[in-house]
């Protein structure tokens, strides 16, 4: 029931602010302004014009007149750098632009429209993107022009795809979102919609994707002028690259300084686009390893009675982030989940787990499976299987209890299987793991599981993929997965949640024979005091990460002790009276 | 499948078609006088129309076009203006040596992306951050920059392997490898970054899902969980970025094979560029996009082999 | 089946209204979500659609948005034919049909403050900010939100108050109609049965009508006047709320109100042995 927080776009101020707080962006940013600033004040910083070519210079050593030396045909190498970057840039800005001038708008209409004219983009996108960008480069030179910057314009054209593709498919996913919906039937025009909820979306990755460009045609460009194509006049590095390439015997450093000026150059960029996308957040949370303290105190409580099955004493659950887990009222600062939890189960008993979200009912539930985040700090007293340690024991002695000990109903039953096996082979692994059974035998009681499940064709569906299952039906076969390796105690987290109502309660009567014929003890979690009354029988109340009330099914419905018990019980709806029709005199109550 | 498979297919022509089509057009703009251009600024203007109508010239766009297309359906690409030589043997000549270097520099990326970005997604911390940033390092950089490194270090300098040229791998597979290795490396490095990235975000995305939660709840353990069903979830997306990313390597390969001197596509490409041989270049750009349609189609079946949603429906 | 008595000029109709959707691929056959369905809705009435998924209720609720493609049949505004119409026709609606969505994290921006998204829809009416500003105190004391909450972003606050932000939204330029879809089941328990008062105590304020759609028959029966049952795209049964969720008449509704748990642990045990029989009953006829 929880629902996810989304993930908050920051504004663009923000986010520009956050950039500049980068050091490495900052220093990305001071490295770009030098080079523009060196390209533009080339004929201040040389006497030399970049194609002045002196016989005698020819690999002129260093010297106070060539502070870089000469190349291959004695023309300066600090000039032909300082105007080489002039090309450099241009071209990669012109690039940049021509590649966003053309695909932007074309994204924003293909994925704000759909339709015919979506389907002819993409086609002609495919088309281009399927040809080496060179190679039609090496075409359009020979056809058309020498020139370079013509020459980038044309290289935009072909990287528009890029652009179209990204901004597509931003406008698409930001198109399906309901304030969009809502803005449309709050009567906001096409154009509006675009200006206020479509594009401030798309800016961020644009500007990452812009710096990528840059960088690119940069790197094209330059590889044009290495194979030789280009006006002669066109001072370029990688014309530069190609001189000391052809001199690589004799003087190797003519390589460097173009090489290094580009690579400089490109690397600025694009970092400066990598740190736009550190600041947008959008790069995943980095998975913290922690190691799992181990009990507080081990197991005071004494050996505990035959029938137990679960013993949990003052389970504490917290996240070293703040929000991580989110109470309901999205709060921040509380890192704790989970405050002192203690419960039991008994051999053959339903428990049920009853609790708003934010309760940490399902982080209870995940504890005792061990199936908590790496970032999880968790602590208890005790927290024991039949006597055996649940906390602080190592992976190998976990796995060995989970699925043949302990069994597991998730709630979203669709999600819970792996897309990529067959239903059978997600079965039948567990299976000769835990019980060291042959693959046919394996497959056996893979069939006779589904078909207690009351799967209709089990054969069908043990060569299923669970694309090609309803609903219904894959949470039947998540629960004939969990109760496969004969689990004594089986933890359902929420399982019929995700269901229709009538599929929910087919499911719970088959939950609740199997529970009765296997004389499992089992954790029911749930918010619903339906399903609590139609299955459990003894019910544990959560409360922001406390269990306020712990009582059998029937005294928890008939005289609730704690307040917050009695305020969810009167919060359902149930049993009250039906609203009276309209127009109806308003105090007469249909009953 | 088949049916699938069969659309790809013609898909495929479609598009080798069109991009011949575009790249005839293209062409046929040239301002410049061809045969005045082959024979030269000394031969007379009776000349320069004989070759004209040698070439074909002076026929009208369409009929050169149709009569390209007749041949070249019937597996005739032509021949140079300039040579005259054979573009179906150029081509034969050429091709074998940039599939070389584009292949092997395919598989290297193909393994290292998979390493890397399964290392930085169950590592974390530090080593994460490393090849996070490797990874922008290597799609940033062009490769004929890291080809001209690797040449000028590891063949100049030390003198390690060979600078220049190429030994088919019939005449010694020792050989060729040397030949291919530096030029393969050089090409593979962008696609390995971009495809370690896809690899790495692919994994940490399946590692968080719902059913990798379940598979642990039964007990298996994360070798299996991570190799077994968490790589091949991951794999899909992955594979669409290396599909992606060999065109770039196929481009890549143009500039790469000058460095390194080897006389593949790319070089036919670029020497018929420069001189304006129309006939050669358009031989080169079908056979490229032909290359890269066949190459879609194979990792297209690759990702319905793994893939079940296209697989079975 | 008795349909409710509707006002003589019903506020909304829906007259035969079918639903597709283009099927995959081009010769595919369209996938056809609603098969005729036919209802009205009254000036101040709330009518319950409940239905389970895939039964087509969400798509009606679009349909009478104008975001879902009506095929075939009609749908009548004040008399009016809406199904069809042009862009600039259906923005003039807009004024009198507003809509509250399920999911209050994405239905709303999370990029604009309260402030931004509640003046929106007068703003492009051509109220000026300072009117749109001031109305937007009065929503929110409607709502019961705090004044301050103008200034925040939606993540600032919980589900339940985001659903009192899109119900604001939906208030702002005194609809005659919202149509409500599964607007409290993404709500913890006791957050659900407030926002739910607020609806009613909102609808004999100001006299708007609901549609209301949702899978929950208790939240269906505490809200509505009428309920409609949605089955697989048709209507199987139309009447009071007291009626259809105590006698109903057609065997889905039955079935469908056996299924739903009651919290209590005796009557809830006699409900299901009730539908174990009604099932078995089934299964041997």
């Amino acid at each position: 029931m929880t629902v996810p927080e989304t993930a908050a776009i920051p504004k663009r101020d923000r986010l520009l602010r956050r950039t500049l707080r980068d050091p490495v962006a900052v220093a990305c940013l001071v490295i770009l302004a030098l080079v523009i600033l060196a390209s533009l004040a080339a004929p201040l910083l040389t006497d030399y014009a970049p194609d002045h070519s002196v016989l005698s210079d020819t690999l002129a050593p260093v010297s106070g007149a060539h502070p870089l030396g000469g190349d291959g045909v004695g023309r300066d190498v600090l000039s032909r750098l300082l105007y080489g970057g002039r090309t450099s840039l241009l071209g990669g800005t012109l690039a940049a632009l021509v590649a966003f001038l053309v695909g932007g708008p074309l994204g924003l209409v293909s994925g704000f429209y759909r339709g015919w004219f979506d389907a002819a983009a993409g086609w002609i996108i495919n088309v281009i993107m399927a040809v080496p960008a060179i190679i039609v480069m090496l075409v359009v030179m020979a056809a058309l022009s020498q020139d370079l910057n013509v020459a980038m314009i044309v290289l935009g054209v072909i990287m528009a795809p890029m652009v179209f593709r990204l901004i597509r498919a931003s406008v698409v996913s930001v198109r399906e979102e309901l304030y969009v919906d809502a803005a449309r039937v709050s009567g906001l025009g096409d154009p509006r919609i675009m200006r206020r909820h479509i594009l401030p979306v798309v800016v961020a990755p644009s500007v990452i994707q812009a710096t990528q460009l840059f960088a690119v045609a940069i790197g094209i460009q330059a590889g044009l002028s290495f194979l030789g194509l280009g006006k002669a006049s066109q001072a370029s590095w990688g014309a530069m690259l190609n001189d000391g390439f052809t001199n690589v015997y004799t003087e190797p450093t003519l390589l460097v300084w173009p090489g290094l000026a580009m690579a400089v150059t490109i690397l600025a960029a694009s970092l400066l686009g990598n740190a736009v996308r550190d600041a947008l957040g959008t790069t995943e949370t980095r998975v913290v390893r922690r190691r799992r303290p181990g009990p507080r105190k081990t197991a005071a409580g004494g050996p505990s009675p035959s029938d137990r099955l679960l013993t949990v004493e003052g389970l504490r659950i917290s996240y070293p982030k703040p929000g991580r887990s989110g109470g309901s009222d999205g709060s921040d600062g509380d890192k704790i989940v989970v405050d002192g939890v203690s419960l039991t189960v008994e051999r053959g008993e339903v428990l049920g787990l009853v609790g708003e979200s934010g309760s940490g009912k399902s982080q209870t539930a995940f504890a005792v499976l061990g199936l908590l985040p790496n970032e999880a700090e968790v602590t208890a007293d005790q927290m024991s299987f039949t006597g055996k340690e649940l906390l602080g024991v190592s992976q190998a002695a976990l796995n060995a209890l989970r699925g043949r000990g302990i069994g597991y109903v998730p709630q979203e039953p669709m999600s819970n299987l792996d897309p990529c096996f067959r239903i059978g082979s997600q079965l039948v692994e567990p299976m000769r793991k835990h019980l060291g059974i042959s693959r046919s035998e394996a497959r056996t009681k893979a069939l006779e599981l589904l078909a207690r499940v009351g799967i209709p064709d089990p054969e069908r569906v043990f060569k299923s993929y669970p694309h090609q299952v309803s609903g219904g039906m894959a949470q039947r076969v998540l629960i004939a997965g969990a109760v496969s390796c004969d689990p004594h105690l089986l933890i359902a987290d929420e399982p019929t949640t995700a269901l229709d109502v009538t599929v929910q309660a087919e499911v719970l009567d088959l939950m609740r024979s199997l529970q009765q014929e296997r004389e499992m003890g089992m954790i029911l979690v749930t918010h619903d005091f339906g399903v609590v009354a139609d299955i459990c029988d003894r019910v544990a109340v959560m409360q922001t990460g406390r269990i306020v009330e712990t009582a059998p099914v029937e005294k928890i419905f008939a005289s609730p002790e704690h307040a917050y018990t009695r305020m969810l019980l009167d919060s359902t709806l149930e049993g009250g009276p039906a609203r009276a029709a309209l127009g109806a005199p308003l105090k007469e109550v249909t009953s | 499948m088949l049916v699938f498979l069969l659309r790809r297919i013609a898909a495929g022509v479609v598009l080798v078609v069109v991009v011949a089509t575009a790249t005839f057009l293209l062409l046929s703009l040239t301002g410049t006088d061809v045969a005045r251009n082959i024979l030269g600024e000394s031969a007379s203007p009776a000349q320069v129309s004989a070759k004209a109508h040698e070439l074909g010239l002076d026929q009208p766009l369409v009929v050169r076009y149709g009569h390209w297309i007749d041949r070249a359906v019937h597996g005739d690409l032509g021949q140079s203006w300039f040579t005259g030589d054979s573009v179906n043997q150029s081509l034969a000549n050429t091709l074998p040596i940039t599939l070389s270097i584009v292949l092997v520099g395919m598989l290297i990326a193909l393994v290292l992306s998979i390493v890397l970005g399964t290392v930085a997604a169950l590592r974390g911390g530090w080593v994460d951050r490393v090849v996070q940033f490797a990874a922008v390092l290597g799609t940033a950089i062009p490769s004929f920059l890291i080809a001209l490194v690797l040449a000028v270090v590891m063949a100049v300098q030390l003198g390690l392997l060979p600078a220049t040229g190429y030994v088919a791998l019939g005449t010694s597979p020792s050989g060729w490898l040397q030949s291919v290795i530096l030029p393969a490396v050089a090409l593979a490095v962008a696609a390995t970054a971009a495809t370690a990235m896809q690899v790495r975000g692919a994994l940490i995305d399946v590692l968080r899902a719902d059913f990798v939660r379940t598979l642990r709840s039964r007990g298996l353990n994360t070798r299996s969980v991570v190799y077994r069903h968490a790589l091949r979830n991951a794999a899909p997306p992955a594979l669409t970025v290396l599909a992606l990313q060999f065109i770039g390597l196929i481009g890549g390969a143009v500039v790469v094979e000058k460095v390194f001197g080897l006389p593949g596509i790319g070089t036919l490409a670029n020497s018929a560029a420069v001189r304006g041989d129309s006939p050669v270049l358009l031989g080169t750009v079908v056979v490229t996009v032909t290359v890269v349609v066949a190459v879609n189609l194979l990792l297209d079946i690759a990702y319905g082999w793994l893939n079940p949603k296209v697989r079975v429906s | 089946m008795t349909a409710g008595p509707a006002a003589p000029t019903p506020l909304l109709e829906l007259e035969d209204v079918v639903v597709e959707y283009p099927g995959k691929g081009r010769r595919a056959k369209p996938f056809r979500v609603l098969h005729g369905v036919s209802l009205s809705i009254a000036p101040g009435e709330t009518l319950g659609l409940v239905g389970e998924s895939g039964s087509g209720k969400t798509t009606l609720g679009r349909a009478v948005l104008g975001l879902a493609p009506v095929t075939g049949g009609s749908i009548r505004y004040a008399g009016k034919p809406v199904s069809g119409l042009g862009k600039r026709e259906r923005r003039a609606l807009s004024k009198d049909v507003q809509v509250v969505f399920q999911d209050p994290f994405t239905s709303l921006n999370p990029a604009m403050t309260v402030m931004d998204i509640l003046t929106e829809p007068m703003l492009v009416t051509g109220v000026s900010r300072t009117d749109a500003e001031r109305r937007v105190q009065t929503l929110l004391d409607q709502v019961y939100l705090p004044h301050d909450a103008a200034q925040r972003l939606p993540r600032e606050f919980s589900g339940g108050q985001r659903q009192r932000i899109a119900i604001a939204r939906a208030l702002c330029r005194d609809p005659k109609l919202i149509v409500c879809d599964e607007p409290v089941s993404a709500l913890d328990l006791s957050t659900q049965a407030r926002v739910l008062d607020l609806f009613i105590e909102i609808q004999e304020a100001t006299g708007v009508a609901y549609l209301f759609v949702t899978h929950d028959l208790s939240v269906v029966r505490h809200i509505s006047h009428r309920v409609a049952v949605l089955y697989r795209g048709d209507i199987v049964e139309t009447g009071h709320a007291a009626q259809v969720t105590e006698h109903p008449e057609h065997a889905y509704t039955k079935r469908l109100l056996l299924a739903a748990p009651v919290p209590d642990p005796q009557r809830q045990a006699q409900r299901r042995a009730e539908r174990l029989r009604l099932a078995r009953e089934r299964d041997a006829s």
